[in-house]
């Protein structure tokens, strides 16, 4: 007899529907596969705690073998890849600013000398600290390479003056930008990037998949409206919406976390425009492929993780393969993060931001010209 | 930028499109005079949308040319949009949206003048003033088409394209719907209308009928009925069901519709039909009448010749 409160076979009418509901919606479909793949690749291989090759400049003013004995060991210690070989401290400190180089060493002109005259040689070592946790491990390698590297070197003298106990060379480190080593310094002003590329790409795709589902894109497009008409009128609230979230993020950053602000707020505040505009041309180009709002949100989502996983927001960039790199690069978020985390924590101004801006800029350009595009005043 | 004023509101001529390799519309033409209002009617899937949605540049022909209200239809659709009134089938206005806010945005986007005294005499004349601030999508289903209707009227096209703007909407509403047609078309506006009620299409001055993206007939009522040459009788009796059954599939009979309590047999060769229904009288006790052709009739002889497209 059928149980009079439930009933298996009308349970199964309901399960068959929403089977045959999920095999209609292509783009559901594919992402319900695409994104445990794409999560799998990215945090698989882009995760890693103690990243290596951090890209290092140079000034070695001595050329004697222990200079070179040095610079050998930190490079097979795999934590330290010599970009960079300048002549100058002050080439260097610009290099680090705008965050070419992770480390900047600096071997004073009679290394060699000193240490053989049996006298603790300083080696100077400047670490852009922006992200304790890409340059910690390195830093903390950094006195053992230098003993074993030039301990070996040493070996006739140091048979005479005997072991070695304070270490022959002492390795002053300098944790530039961020002394303290403070995560939330480097984490919070990345959030603002994340709430930005978020909510921007969201907010947009679904604002005009919304005219599409409701209908009501049938009577504006039989209206005299153009094209760059709707699309401006449609996407420039959006960005007083990301402007306010700007201004959100970074007053509770300064209030709750203590990060500081180095640079110009001016500088900081044009950069965000770009990036908010990048934002939003892209959730329009979504809005144009999405037939529903549901479509929309799962895009923005697809185009939010590699994001939030490539960009060096919540790993370090330099830890990551060069594939992921490579994907990093082309992603806008990495370039703003940059520029964000340069204007508060180094105090850059326009010189060192420009090589990150140039990126963004032509990612917006691109953004923009498809989304234009792929926008069509009709219903063809 | 007005147009010619002495053209016909529409002259098109080979219309035609596809969706996927299905022809929606194939090689449609059609002329409607200024001040006329022109009924479009056909099943279902027959064309009546994609049509109008050509002819007010919301999709680009295939093929085919012509001019609305004078302008070129293909290069200068953005001069048409200016003086047509389109009224989709699904309420297309902003359903969060006040009444007040939504006429305000259309007229906006036309660039009406003195806005915002067209708005308050729009929500006057609609008796609107009052829930001027209601959401538009608490309107029920009356309200809401003639809502969609001053908005189409708000920036006073010379040409309004109307798509099912009655489906689902009560015998009242439709009627004082159809006063205001036809005002609006004594004052000189052009209306192409897509309907499936028959009351309706004897309200037009002038009919397309439209059937698999083909136009099958066209003319006034009165052309369309005499061109059908049919005979109809109204049959009474007993077993009208079994009577039905028994006539479809005679030879001359081309209509057989339920109509009430009668039944409604018909075709183009009078004797034909009364052959096919003489031994019924005796076998099911039934009598009848001729009675006068009406569109129905027509349409629905009509439906059944033309060929189905999707089984074709």
């Amino acid at each position: 007899m059928e149980h009079p409160h439930f009933s298996i076979d009308r349970t199964l009418a309901v399960l068959q529907k929403e089977f045959r509901h999920m095999r209609r919606d292509g783009v559901t479909l594919r992402l319900v596969v695409a994104l445990p793949l794409m999560q799998l690749i990215l945090f698989g291989y882009a995760i890693n705690g103690d990243p290596k090759h951090l890209p290092t400049a140079v000034v070695a003013a001595d050329s004697s073998e222990f200079s070179r004995s040095l610079i050998e060991g930190m490079r097979n210690s795999r934590y330290f890849d010599v970009t960079r070989r300048l002549q100058s401290e002050i080439e260097g400190d610009r290099l680090l600013a705008e965050g070419r180089v992770k480390f900047l060493v600096v071997i004073p002109p009679d290394f060699g000398r000193t240490l053989m005259r049996g006298e603790r040689p300083v080696v100077l070592v400047a670490a852009d600290a922006t992200d304790p946790a890409a340059t910690g491990n390195a830093i903390a390698s950094l006195a053992q390479i230098a003993q074993r590297a030039v301990g070996r070197d040493l070996v006739g003298v140091a048979a005479r003056a005997g072991a070695f106990t304070p270490a022959p060379v002492e390795v002053r480190v300098q944790a530039r930008y961020n002394p303290d080593g403070i995560t939330q310094y480097n984490t919070v002003p990345g959030l603002m990037a994340v709430v930005l590329s978020l909510s921007c790409t969201l907010l947009t795709s679904i604002a005009v998949t919304k005219e599409r589902e409701k209908g009501t894109l049938e009577n504006l497009l039989a209206t005299p409206v153009r094209p760059l008409e709707f699309m401006a009128g449609k996407v420039l609230p959006y960005v007083v919406v990301g402007y306010t979230q700007a201004i959100i993020c970074l007053a509770f950053a300064r209030v709750l976390f203590g990060v500081p602000f180095e640079g110009s707020f001016l500088l900081l505040m044009l950069m965000t425009g770009v990036f908010i505009l990048a934002s939003l041309a892209v959730g329009f180009t979504f809005s144009t492929l999405a037939q529903t709002q549901m479509q929309a949100m799962q895009m923005s989502q697809f185009f939010f993780l590699p994001g939030m996983l490539l960009s060096g927001f919540m790993f370090p960039f330099e830890g990551m393969p060069k594939f992921a790199q490579w994907i990093g690069s082309l992603l806008p978020m990495t370039h703003f993060l940059r520029i964000v985390r340069g204007i508060m924590l180094k105090g850059n101004g326009l010189t060192e931001v420009l090589p990150h801006f140039w990126p963004l800029a032509a990612f917006t350009v691109v953004a923009v010209l498809i989304a234009l595009a792929r926008y069509r005043q009709t219903l063809d | 930028m007005n147009g010619n004023v002495a053209a016909p509101a529409i002259d098109v001529r080979g219309l035609t499109k596809s969706f996927d390799g299905r022809r929606v519309v194939d090689d449609f033409s059609m002329r409607v005079d200024r001040g006329r209002i022109y009924g479009f009617l056909g099943p279902n899937g027959s064309g009546k949308t994609t049509t109008i949605r050509m002819l007010c540049g919301l999709l680009t022909p295939d093929a085919g040319e012509g001019t609305c209200l004078g302008l070129d239809l293909r290069t200068q659709a953005q001069a048409i949009k200016r003086q047509v009134g389109y009224m989709t089938q699904r309420f297309s206005l902003y359903e969060d949206l006040s009444i007040e806010e939504n006429l305000d945005f259309i007229a906006h986007v036309y660039q009406v003048p003195e806005r915002a005294q067209r708005v308050d005499q729009t929500l006057d004349s609609l008796g609107l003033t009052g829930r001027r601030k209601q959401p538009a999508g608490s309107l029920s289903g009356g309200w809401k088409q003639r809502l969609a209707l001053a908005a189409c009227l708000i920036h006073d096209p010379q040409l309004l394209l109307l798509d099912e703007p009655t489906a689902g909407v009560d015998p009242k509403a439709r009627r004082d719907f159809w006063d205001h047609i036809h005002e609006l078309a004594a004052g000189g506006m052009t209306v192409l209308v897509s309907t499936h009620y028959m009351d309706e299409a004897e309200r037009c001055h002038a009919l397309a009928y439209i059937a698999y993206g083909k136009l099958v007939t066209r003319g006034t009522a009165a052309e369309i009925i005499s061109e059908a040459g049919l005979t109809v009788f109204s049959i009474r009796g007993e077993d009208l069901t079994a009577a039905a059954a028994d006539l479809r599939g005679m030879p001359g009979v081309e209509l057989v519709i339920p109509f009430g309590t009668a039944l409604h047999a018909g075709g183009t060769d009078r004797a034909a039909v009364e052959r096919a229904m003489g031994p019924l009288h005796e076998k099911y006790g039934i009598t009848w009448t001729a009675v006068p052709t009406n569109l129905e009739h027509v349409f629905i002889r009509l439906m059944d010749r033309t060929p189905d497209n999707f089984s074709a």
